[in-house]
């Protein structure tokens, strides 16, 4: 590879391989901290909000959501979109940053893999829950049965979400899997307890780092990221067309597949970037995820808010350019103005314009914008979803049926629900798995980008 | 394990064992050798046993769903086949509406009503109120058993207490009053004239809560004649309205509409339609369907009727008088009455007796009688003179009145001065309710002698002279109720009971008039299969109006300028579900959204925008009307400025759970001017308040948004280009291009063609698709929730100016379309097409997704958004024994969590095509029907296959005038609608 000193060290500090391990399990090996606990304690409470929230769904009914006759999708919907937007950062840090061979994303694939993982579960809750007869949500998979048998249809995009999705996860669960074997073994071999010693010992599959092992464990992870890269366009096209295939205006869009998974990725990475920033920050990593990395971060995603901009626009000026009223209503007069007209603007505020910030350097480099716009984009994108399903659905063909929406506290439960399943997943993955891996960092140590 | 002995003895004893055993082969089971015998059950198995089966016990038994016992006829009935709906023709009469009709009854049970299609004054129509009235027998708030001060007791104890204070009354010569509302029947007549000769103090008594005394007075004093005349709007080819909402509820809105909508049929090759001009004080069904409307205030009309009665006298030279210029220029309408001299009909609902007398002066001059107007064919559902119930009142709180008996009526209720009615109440001995169902009038009764429902009991009726109609029971009494007229026979001591009463009257009365039928038996069946029996009637001369109108038009000139034009007008009218509150109990009508407002469950003040911009007051803004009632406020484009509107039957004290506190009662604000009931009064204050009281609406957007969704043209434009109005649909199907193939039925193709001009916008066939297809009621909550089940609704826009809006209607059900949107959608496929053409609903499939509903155009899916059966959240319909009772069985009840709607009433098809198959024959264009095209008072809904070109349906769908909704999207959708032709000339008034 080419080095050069202009661009600085991957890693700084001139570590040695063993500070790296070290550095790498204290955080496992070391004593819980309390924050961790009090993190805990939140999460669960959250978590505990949604397990009440689905009680109620599942014992009363979808009639305790905000939804009626016209806006048949709302929250749950708009929750599930924005999760799997949020797990597309995992599979696009380990695949797409390795094709293009930014070596800086080994100290942070780890996380983003395990973000990918859990969100990728919060998002499949929403799904499942939204289901009037949840308890017959078998009948969407496709297996020889007692029932007929009756079959799935094939056309409905609803049914290639479920295959997309469970694909994806399984996909990204033992990629992320995977990755981890040899970093389990080092725990096993330097850990003291003898719990956690049979633990990471039975997870490592009696690794034992010999080069025959290695040749096959980056194999596997070649192939499996091979077939896992296509998973990351193909799952966000797919929930795309959940939208793009039906009738509805400012659905049926044709933008929708690429528009959705480029917004994926932007939302993926903002919330790498926000988790990075904090968990940096807490574990004193500022050597393994440097200055440089979020940089390198904040550039990706003023790249990405430009393409939103022009999908955006591109969605705008073809409804305009269609000359269907139901289209040119719906942009023209239920987004850009009307009563939607603060959601739109708030998506393209934080998703096309804010994220612009990022051309100057002074701002890249200040942690604390760096983070605070990483949140907004998160928010941006969650209005993005909101904008598409709200304002579509409460405005549609026929103006007799047009209705308003507001979520209800079982909505709003569920969704803090699946927030404290994603925070519980990553206090879990923080304490119990090294968060960075330590092999593939020890492969870069002393390189340049 | 070797066998050690502690003793000598236990040694022997064991050898002494082993000896016994061997010696006892015959107590040995055969065929089981020793060792297993050594198998017996100990005390510890019989224990574990015991336990086992008890813990399994209890397990099981905790599974079991519960039982529920089908019980089978020990004695087949012969009439009935499990399975096969019989159909008894019958009558609805409750005092205010009349119809004949069809019970259709399943397994003994009467599920639907249709209209009977050999009715000459209902023609198979129908309305909301008279198809929801099957689960008035139902309904759990009816009277169970005879009740002497509120206890139940048996039927002789009552009937002997009840003879017991007649007697007395009689003896002492004392004054016996029965209150009704107006009846009908002539056999119940009959029967009352002999109550009176049992009981000589007896007076009959019509009191009618809507009441047209006026029209009656006015005929009296025109043409000698106390009677409603019928009017025939099929002979009219303009039509002035003033304040007559006659397709909703004016006298008989089921046979107005049948004849109006045929005047504007356009399918038939006709060129021309009938012209319909509206003058009114509230935003009504009638002027909705007008062409021309005109907002006025209701005091505005009469000087509007003099100005015309004056314009139109100068034609003949008659006298006129003199009298203010009206607020409305009418030289253009009279110029027009005039051409269409003969053919013309002016009607006005206004109770008062100078207006309809100079009406009637109009129709006059116009020469309308014997063409539009019949004085000699009498309509008689209208009998009451408000005179009457004043004097009652008056009488009873001189303590002249010793007995009331209440039939089929609630003063305490709808009376505008109950307190006053209370008062003479108390001082009456004897109070006698004859009421079906707790109201306030019975809860203030001494006894209660429950009425049968009219599905339970024979009667007869003459709604129009010469018009006869038999009421026959179509179920056994549900509970120990007595039909009233029974009760009247009980207490005269008559030995015969109604049945044979009404034979009797029938032999003696209407046998001799008729020819056909030599024996009375088959008489007597023929009228009771049919339901009816119309006699021709020998034509008499026409009484000319002779009345001078001098005093008539000096009494309104006066009465006009004595009117305070302070403060508000306020109207109190009737809607179409709800009516004078007879029927408010019925949640089918409570959840039936107002025809213009699209409001349900709820009474409201209707605003004019005007007025609410200028207070500042918003729809759901609490108002406070002369510090009497606290009501939520509707802004009403086409509300007359300077007026408010507040429906009556609503705000019932004593009722079912369904109706009890529901709205407010405005009965109150009603009262009596010269004798006669107003329904409109001046001077009201409205007070604001800072209260918000939510209201449900159906419909919360009221403009199309310039969308073709309904598509309308002039007269004049229809017949220079018949598709005019409808360039849409050309556009459209020019740029229909598809890749797939055109899908192809093979045999039937079933389709539904909507005639929007002809629509009147009721809303029946709203509530008879319900009653048909089991449609869940949810209760004001959830219909706020925008949430409602129905699965057919009533689009009803607003365009043009606030206060002169033209208004249109338009029945939206599942459009059935064969490129149908929400099938692909579905992940389980739980709804698909069939060969048929019909988009299906497979409940048992369905697993809520709800896709189909976003991805449905039309928006016509329904979601169990929770279990509206056997729910307590519900306590509607669907949720105790006996209103289930009102179930279609032939429909499946749908659970939560699934997506319903419109099938095409696929069990009819299936029933129809059943029948043909098994009569080896094909089917006949418009044997089958659908619920609404059935129930459709206007005919404005046809139903019939696509593939027979020679079928109603194919020509509908061939008119130049059809389209479908949101064509463009390529939908195909099997139902068709007709642009709405208005015969519109730029009158300037």
């Amino acid at each position: 590879m080419y080095k050069t000193k202009i661009r600085g060290v991957l890693i700084k500090g001139n570590k040695s391989y063993r500070q790296i391990t070290d550095d790498i399990i204290r955080p496992i090996e070391g004593k819980t901290p309390r924050w961790w606990y009090i993190a805990m304690t939140i999460s669960t409470l959250a978590l505990a909000m949604g397990i009440w929230a689905i009680y109620i769904t599942i014992s009363q009914g979808i009639g305790r959501w905000g939804l009626n006759n016209s806006v048949a999708w709302g929250w749950g919907i708009i929750n599930f979109v924005w999760w799997i937007g949020i797990g597309h950062a995992g599979t696009a840090f380990s695949i797409f940053l390795l094709i293009l061979r930014q070596k800086w994303r080994t100290s942070i694939n780890r996380a983003a893999e395990a973000m990918t993982v859990f969100a990728v579960i919060c998002a499949g809750v929403f799904p499942l829950l939204h289901m009037g007869r949840v308890w017959l949500a078998f009948f969407i998979f496709p297996y020889p049965n007692t029932r007929g048998p009756l079959w799935v249809n094939f056309n409905s995009p609803l049914f290639w979400d479920v295959v997309a999705i469970s694909t994806y996860l399984m996909a990204s669960a033992t990629f992320w899997y995977i990755g981890m074997i040899p970093d389990f073994a080092t725990i096993r071999d330097k850990t003291k307890s003898r719990i956690k010693k049979a633990l990471y010992g039975f997870f490592s599959l009696g690794w034992i780092g010999n080069a025959r092992s290695w040749l096959r464990f980056e194999t596997t992870a070649l192939i499996l990221g091979g077939l896992t890269a296509p998973l990351v366009i193909a799952v966000h096209s797919i929930v795309s067309m959940d939208f793009a295939t039906s009738v509805m205006a400012g659905w049926h869009t044709t933008v929708f597949p690429p528009y959705f998974v480029i917004g994926a990725i932007f939302s993926g990475f903002a919330m790498v970037l926000t988790l990075m920033i904090i968990v940096r920050r807490i574990y004193k990593f500022q050597d393994y995820v440097t200055d440089s990395h979020l940089n390198a971060i904040a550039k990706i995603l003023v790249f990405i808010s430009l393409i939103m901009g022009t999908a955006y626009s591109t969605e705008i000026f073809i409804a305009w350019y269609s000359g269907s009223e139901g289209e040119i209503y719906t942009f023209f007069h239920n987004r850009i103005t009307g009563s939607h007209t603060k959601a739109f603007w708030t998506m393209v505020s934080c998703n096309a314009i804010i994220p612009q910030l990022f051309w100057f350097k002074k701002i890249r480099s200040s942690i604390a914008m760096v983070f605070i716009i990483s949140i907004i984009i998160n928010i941006g994108m969650w209005f993005e979803r909101y904008v598409i399903i709200v304002t579509s659905l409460t405005k549609d063909y026929m103006p007799s049926n047009w209705a308003t929406y507001k979520p209800t506290i079982v909505e709003v439960g569920t969704y803090l629900g699946t927030i404290g399943i994603f925070c519980l997943g990553v206090l879990l993955f923080l304490r119990y798995i090294p968060m960075m891996a330590m092999s593939e960092l020890k492969a870069i140590n002393k390189e340049t980008s | 394990m070797k066998d050690y002995w502690k003793s000598i003895d236990e040694k022997n004893l064991r050898i002494v064992e082993t000896k016994q055993k061997e010696i006892e082969p015959e107590f040995s089971i055969v065929g089981l050798s020793s060792e297993d015998v050594k198998l017996r059950s100990t005390r510890r198995d019989f224990l574990k046993i015991c336990g086992y089966t008890a813990v399994s016990a209890a397990i099981l038994s905790s599974c079991e769903t519960p039982v529920r016992k089908a019980i089978p006829y020990l004695i087949q009935p012969e009439e009935i086949t499990p399975g096969i709906a019989n159909y008894y023709a019958s009558t609805y009469f409750d005092g205010n509406d009349y119809c004949s009709i069809l019970v259709k009854t399943r397994e003994g049970r009467p599920i639907k009503i249709e209209g009977n299609e050999l009715s000459g004054i209902s023609r198979g129509g129908t309305m909301p109120k008279i198809q929801a009235s099957v689960l008035n027998l139902y309904d759990t708030a009816r009277y169970t058993d005879p009740l002497i001060d509120k206890a139940k007791t048996s039927w002789e104890q009552i009937d002997s207490d009840i003879k017991k204070e007649l007697n007395n009354i009689s003896t002492k010569e004392g004054n016996l009053i029965i209150l009704a509302s107006t009846v009908i029947s002539p056999s119940t007549k009959q029967l009352f004239g002999d109550f009176k000769e049992k009981y000589p103090g007896t007076e009959i008594i019509y009191y009618d809560a809507v009441s047209s005394s006026a029209i009656l007075s006015a005929n009296k004093l025109s043409f000698d004649r106390a009677v409603i005349p019928e009017y025939k709007f099929d002979q009219a080819q303009l039509i002035v309205g003033f304040n007559a909402d006659f397709l909703g509820t004016w006298i008989m809105p089921v046979e107005f509409t049948k004849q109006y909508s045929q005047r504007r049929d356009l399918t038939n090759g006709e060129t021309s339609i009938s012209r319909h001009i509206q003058f009114e004080s509230i935003m009504s069904l009638t002027g909705s369907n007008a062409d021309e409307r005109y907002a006025i205030k209701p005091s505005e009309e009469a000087i509007l009727l003099l100005n015309l009665y004056n314009a139109l006298a100068v034609k003949i030279n008659s006298p006129t008088y003199k009298v203010k210029a009206s607020s409305l220029d009418v030289s253009q309408l009279a110029e027009e009455l005039w051409e269409n001299k003969g053919k013309s009909l002016v009607v006005s609902g206004t109770n008062s007796i100078p207006v309809q007398v100079i009406v009637n002066a109009i129709n006059s001059l116009l020469n309308n009688y014997e063409n539009t107007i019949h004085i000699n064919h009498a309509v008689l559902v209208k009998q009451a003179h408000d005179k009457d119930v004043l004097d009652v009142v008056k009488r009873m709180n001189d303590g002249d009145v010793d007995g009331l008996i209440f039939y089929n009526t609630n003063p305490l209720y709808d009376f505008p001065d109950v307190e006053n009615f209370k008062n003479g109440l108390s001082q009456v001995g004897l109070t006698i309710s004859l009421a079906e169902t707790a109201d306030e009038t019975s809860d203030a009764c001494k006894y209660v002698c429950p009425d049968n429902n009219f599905l339970e009991s024979w009667n007869d009726a003459e709604p129009k002279e010469g018009y006869f109609s038999l009421a026959q029971p179509a179920i056994n009494k549900l509970y120990n109720t007595r039909c009233a007229q029974d009760s009247f026979l009980s207490w005269i001591d008559s030995d015969s009971d109604y049945y044979s009463y009404i034979q009797n009257y029938w032999k003696e009365n209407l046998f001799n008039k008729q020819d056909k039928y030599p024996v009375f038996r088959t008489f007597w069946n023929h009228c009771l299969q049919n339901g009816v029996l119309e006699l021709k009637e020998e034509s008499q001369a026409h009484p000319d109006f002779k009345l001078d109108v001098t005093t008539y038009f000096d009494e309104l000139v006066k009465s006009h300028s004595k009117a305070t034009h302070e403060g508000l007008e306020l109207i109190i009218y009737e809607t179409i579900a709800i009516g004078n509150g007879k029927h408010a109990n019925n949640p089918w009508l409570q959840e039936l959204p107002d025809a213009i407002s699209k409001v349900t469950w709820d009474n409201y003040v209707a605003v004019s925008p005007k007025y609410a911009k200028a207070q500042g007051i918003e729809n759901e803004d609490v108002v406070i009307i002369n510090d009497q009632i606290e009501l939520p406020v509707i802004v009403q484009v086409g509300q007359p400025e300077g007026t408010i509107a507040i429906a009556m039957g609503y705000g019932r004290t004593v009722a079912g759970r369904v109706a009890k506190n529901i709205g407010q009662n405005s009965f109150g604000f009603t009262e009596f001017v010269d004798d006669l009931r107003q329904y409109s009064v001046t001077n009201i204050q409205l007070t604001k308040t800072k209260k918000t009281y939510p209201l449900a609406l159906t419909q919360s957007h009221h403009s199309m948004e310039g969308r073709g969704l309904i598509r309308e043209a002039t007269l004049s434009d229809y017949l220079k280009n018949p598709s005019s109005g409808n360039e849409e649909h050309e556009k459209a199907e020019e740029e229909a291009v598809t890749l797939y193939k055109k899908p192809d039925y093979k045999g039937h193709h079933w389709a539904l063609a909507i005639d929007l001009n002809k629509c009147s916008g009721c809303g029946n066939c709203v509530l008879a698709c319900q009653v048909e297809n089991n449609v869940a009621v949810i209760g004001k909550e959830e219909v706020r929730n925008r949430r409602i089940m129905h699965w057919i609704r009533i689009d009803r826009y607003f365009e043009g100016e606030e206060d002169r809006p033209a208004v249109v209607h338009q029945p939206v059900m599942c459009q059935h379309c064969d490129n149908a949107p929400c099938e692909n959608v579905c992940p389980v496929a739980a709804t698909s097409h069939s060969d048929e053409g019909l988009n299906q609903m497979t409940y048992n499939r369905c697993i809520g997704t709800r896709y189909c509903m976003n991805n449905c155009p039309y928006r016509v899916r329904r979601f169990n958004w929770y279990d509206y059966s056997d729910s307590k959240n519900f306590e509607y319909n669907l949720n105790n024994d006996v209103e289930k009772m009102a179930l279609n069985p032939d429909v499946t009840v749908r659970s939560r969590g699934i997506v319903e709607k419109c099938t095409f009433c696929l069990q009819r098809i299936q029933e129809k095509k059943l029948n043909a198959k098994k009569e080896n024959r094909t089917l006949k264009d418009g044997e089958i029907k659908t619920a609404c095209a059935q129930t459709c008072p206007s005919n404005a809904i046809v139903f019939g296959d696509l593939n027979d070109k020679n079928s109603q349906v194919s020509k509908l769908f061939k008119d130049p005038r059809s389209y479908h909704l949101l064509e463009a999207l390529h939908t195909l959708s099997s139902v068709a609608y007709l642009t709405k032709i208005r015969n519109k000339k730029n009158l300037t008034v």
